[in-house]
């Protein structure tokens, strides 16, 4: 026991030094969670695939910072998206806007997708008229026998 | 059919294959065409002011700049050439950097600025939206950004596009 209290008083001034360094984030939550939803469609323009959130680059942190103080002073989200797209251009959004330039990004799947089952229906109908039309009424009648047969034994 | 199916296979290769060729590094910036955002930073090296304003009448460049960045080094020579030919003053702007390590990069790989502004904490950067080091811009007349260069310029870059911009917007 004599030996175990320095450790406990030690543990103790742990967790209290922890405590306390916690503070400062907890009292600006609301700021760090409008911060977090922000920069999350927002992205880092070094690390291309990152989103701001993520990036630990330099010039991510100084967006973070000017979007929280930007935060701070009130602005809307759609203010402060406009304040990157007018420096960074569509490119800093994850949603890119819709507008002409933008038409084939935002549909061009859905046309391909379009496409392909258009060409599948297609095939498929062709392979369907060739096999009605390759067998016989006679034919017919012996697979008719032949899947009786089968299904008997 | 099948014709129609190879030919939509081959728009769809012809499509990726020319995505290939474009960098994906290289965001077309909305400034261009827009008046370069003002700014009023002291000089490096001085107690000075400068802001955009003061160049009005004037084609110009601006280079941003620091001594941390690598391309910036393998940049240089081609802007201390052009500053040789006195074609276009050039305003460095030295961005997120420490004064006496841009100081003594300069002293060492020569100024080719006019002057060079101090932009420590990188702000002025956002509103330029500068996001790789080296960037240039060229500035008309009227204070409008023609054109933004994305990373070095290099010599081609210089003679076909910069150069040539200058003659066009001094005419």
């Amino acid at each position: 026991m004599r030996r175990l209290l320095p450790a406990l008083a030690a543990l103790l001034i742990c967790a209290g030094a922890t405590a306390r360094e916690a503070a400062p984030l907890a009292a600006d939550e609301k700021v760090e969670a409008r911060l977090i939803a922000i920069a999350e469609e927002l992205r880092c323009l070094v690390c291309q695939n990152e989103s701001l959130v993520a990036s630990r680059a330099d010039l991510a942190m100084d967006l973070k910072r000017e979007v929280r103080e930007q935060v701070r002073a009130g602005k809307s989200d759609a203010e402060i998206r406009d304040f990157m797209v007018k420096r960074y251009g569509d490119f800093v959004l994850y949603r890119p806007p819709l507008k002409q330039s933008t038409y084939l990004l935002w549909f061009g799947p859905f046309a391909l997708l379009v496409t392909g089952f258009a060409a599948i229906a297609i095939i498929v109908r062709r392979r369907r008229a060739v096999r009605a039309g390759a067998l016989s009424a006679e034919d017919e009648a012996r697979a008719d026998a032949l899947l009786q047969k089968r299904t008997d034994a | 059919m099948r014709i129609a199916l190879i030919a939509g296979f081959l728009a769809l290769i012809a499509l990726l294959a020319v995505g290939l060729t474009r960098n994906p590094r290289e965001v077309p910036s909305p400034l261009v065409g827009k008046p370069a955002p003002a700014f009023e930073l002291p000089r490096l090296g001085g107690a000075e002011r400068f802001s955009p304003a003061d160049m009005r009448g004037k084609v110009w460049l601006l280079n941003v700049w620091a001594s941390w960045c690598v391309s910036c080094r393998d940049e240089h020579p081609v802007l201390v050439d052009f500053a040789k030919t006195k074609r276009a003053p050039l305003v460095g702007l030295n961005y997120k950097d420490q004064r006496d390590d841009a100081l003594k990069w300069l002293a060492r790989f020569g100024d080719p600025y006019q002057f060079s502004v101090v932009d420590a904490d990188g702000r002025i950067g956002i509103d330029y939206g500068v996001y790789g080091v080296p960037e240039t811009y060229v500035i008309d007349r009227e204070g409008v950004i023609r054109y933004k260069q994305i990373g070095p310029v290099t010599p081609d870059v210089l003679q076909a596009t910069i150069l040539p911009l200058i003659a066009k917007l001094e005419r």
